[in-house]
Order: C-alpha cells, then structure tokens, then sequence
C-alpha cells in the first residue's frame, strides 16, 4: 500500500472542483484531504487518486 | 417506477464494478471494441484536443485505444468505482485518475477540449443533467463523443427471462436493466447545450455457447441489474434454466450458438462556439431566393395561380 506514489497530480488538483457546490477546493497535503468550505465536507485522496464521492466524504464538523 | 428519476441504484452500480474490477481481463471485450470504435471517430476530426477526459473509464480501456490519436497531451481518467480507478491508474502509470460520479461531476468549467465516455452513461440516472454538466467542463469549440448501450441491447435474454419468469412464478420483475430508449437523444443533447448534436447506432452481434457464458460475462463487466425496483430476490434456478432453454430453442444458431445483441449509441455534440456553422436569423437575408432561381416571388398568403 505505501509503495504506491501517494502524491496526487498538481494539474489534476488545478481542475477540481467540489462536485455538490462547484466550489474551490482547499488541498490539505497533511491530511490528504480536498477541502470544500461551503459544502462541509473532506473528500479524501487514496494513493494519488481524489475520491471526490460525496458518500466518502468527512463532514467537517467532525475530527478526522 | 415510482421515481422516473431515480431508476438506477447507484450505490449498487459502484458495487457492481467494484467487484468487476478484479477479472476484468477475462470480460472487457466489449469494452475494448467499444473504446476502439469510439477513438476511430477522433481521427474523423482534424482539430486537436490537448486536455481530454475519459469519464467512467473502467479498467483503462480507452487510454489503451487512445494512444496519440486526436493530439491528445493530458488524458484524466475517472470512475465511479474506486477499485475500477485504482485498476485503471495503475495500468496507465502517470495517467491522473479521479473516483467521480457521472451525476456529479467535480471539474471546474471549460476544463476540457474532449470529453470521452465509454459505456458509462446508460447507468446515469439524470442523462440530461449529466449532459449539461459535460458541456460546461468543455472549452468553447470542445467535443464530447460518448457510447452508452440502446433499448435493443440483450433483448433476446430480457424477453426469455421475462417469459421464464412469469410461467415459473405468475410474475415478473425486472432482471435486466432498461437500457436508454434514445430517439430523442439528439434533442436531449441540445437541450443540454450542445451545437451540432449527432446521434448513431450499431449493433454488435455477440455469440456465446450458452446463456450462462453471457450471464458470466454481464457481471465480469459490472453491467448486472441496477435496477432500484428490481426484485431483492436473486432468479429462481428453475427460472434461469427455463429461460436458457427458451434463449436456446429461439435463437441458436446451426452451430448451437447463441447470440446477445448488444446496441451501441454513440453521441456526438460541441460546446458551442462562434466558429460553428449555426442558422441565419429568420429575415436576416441579404439576398432573394426568387432572384437567385431566376423566378418570380410570390408573397407569402398569396394564391398560386396556374400559368
């Protein structure tokens, strides 16, 4: 699993959007997280790949 | 159906593929031919499209068929199913990939100068918004050109399930999903905002020795019933073999082979741009037809009156 190359696509990152607002998206490297202010929630990113499902998100209210 | 809107379950979808994504190889050939008939289109079109993307990409089968066709530089690929992504990701090294759902798509606007989508698009719940949303990540000028399966797909199993069904049980429910009844999927498509839309079909003609090969082969692909309504019951054994015998009575061949129909619709449209060709404003002519024929204009209302 961590052989994998974990860091996401930077033109990737460039395009994405929050996919229930359309909202910017903040990249939180640390946590490997897409953060959408507006919509609340943390869309994870697993190896490299943005999971931008809103079923996968975190809410933001809650501590990851 | 109680809600039109929500035939499909979507979550079951994504499982169904989630599940494929292990031995797809033993089951994408439709997929394949599909994609390599898909990138065949781009050749036809002599401008380039640089930034493209494969939404519902499956295991990679496009990125596969896509090679340096249609001048593309960067592809992004995504998928519903994470497992599917990762598969694809991991066979396409360096090929950015996103888990997307097709009803919400997470691109910003003009992100894109082709959007491609491979047998996706007929497990979509909201087509036309789904659309919509596709011609906004289009620059200006840009394509989407799209498979998705028609009505007539499996019509053979559909009807020998439904028959098997009935005389088994006194009922019946759906056991396969309903694929897009697309006569007007040119009309949906300028609806949702595309130029020149262009609707297409082929049917590809699949045989099996036995109906259960074909069955084997709809879950490697992910393609089993999603339908929201179906029965949580799985078919009764007698049921299925009933409807092999009838599939088998009806339709083999003199080789004993047995054919499954698969519909291909292919959809075309351009995010609009002022290059297009696009029809003049009505009494905006510069010239008279009548002068241009040679003839005499008769005003509109006016009797034509034999010579």
């Amino acid at each position: 699993m961590s052989e994998r190359r974990s860091t996401v696509d930077p033109k990737l990152l460039e395009i994405l959007v929050c996919p229930v607002t359309k909202g910017a998206l903040i990249y939180d490297a640390e946590a490997q997280e897409l953060i959408s202010r507006q919509a609340g929630l943390a869309y994870p990113i697993r190896d490299g790949i943005p999971i931008m499902l809103i079923d996968e998100a975190r809410p933001l209210d809650e501590t990851p | 159906m109680s809600d039109p809107m929500n035939l499909f379950d979507r979550r079951l979808v994504r499982r169904h593929r989630d599940r494929a994504a292990a031995d797809l190889d033993s089951h994408d050939f439709l997929l394949r031919e599909t994609a390599e008939r898909l990138t065949d289109r781009l050749d036809d079109v002599t401008r380039k499209f640089p930034r493209a993307l494969d939404l519902g990409c499956h295991g990679g089968e496009l990125a596969d068929a896509i090679g340096t066709r249609g001048g593309i530089r960067e592809l992004v690929q995504c998928d519903l199913s994470p497992i599917m992504a990762r598969r694809a990701a991991d066979r396409r090294g360096g090929v950015p990939t996103a888990v997307v759902d097709e009803e919400f798509l997470p691109f910003a606007p003009a992100s894109f100068d082709l959007v491609l989508s491979n047998l996706s698009l007929h497990w979509v719940n909201d087509l036309p918004g789904c659309l919509r949303q596709i011609r906004q990540i289009l620059k200006p000028d840009g394509l989407f050109l799209g498979t998705m399966l028609g009505g007539a797909t499996l019509a053979e199993l559909r009807t020998a399930l439904l028959e098997a069904e009935l005389a088994e049980t006194g009922g019946a429910s759906p056991r396969i999903s309903p694929f897009a009844d697309l006569s007007d999927a040119g009309g949906l498509l300028q609806r949702a905002g595309f130029a020149l839309p262009v609707i297409d079909t082929d049917v590809l003609t699949v045989t099996y020795p036995d109906p259960f090969r074909l069955m084997r082969d709809l879950r490697g692909m992910g393609e089993t019933n999603a339908v929201r309504e179906r029965s949580r019951h799985p078919t009764r054994r007698a049921t299925l073999f009933r409807a092999a015998a009838t599939y088998q009575e009806r339709h083999a061949d003199d080789d004993g082979r047995l054919p499954a129909t698969f519909q291909i619709v292919y959809l075309t449209g351009w995010a609009p741009h002022e290059s297009q060709q696009t029809a003049l404003r009505p009494g905006s002519a510069q010239s008279r037809l009548a002068d241009a024929l040679d003839t005499t204009e008769i005003p509109a209302g006016a009797k034509t009156r034999p010579h």
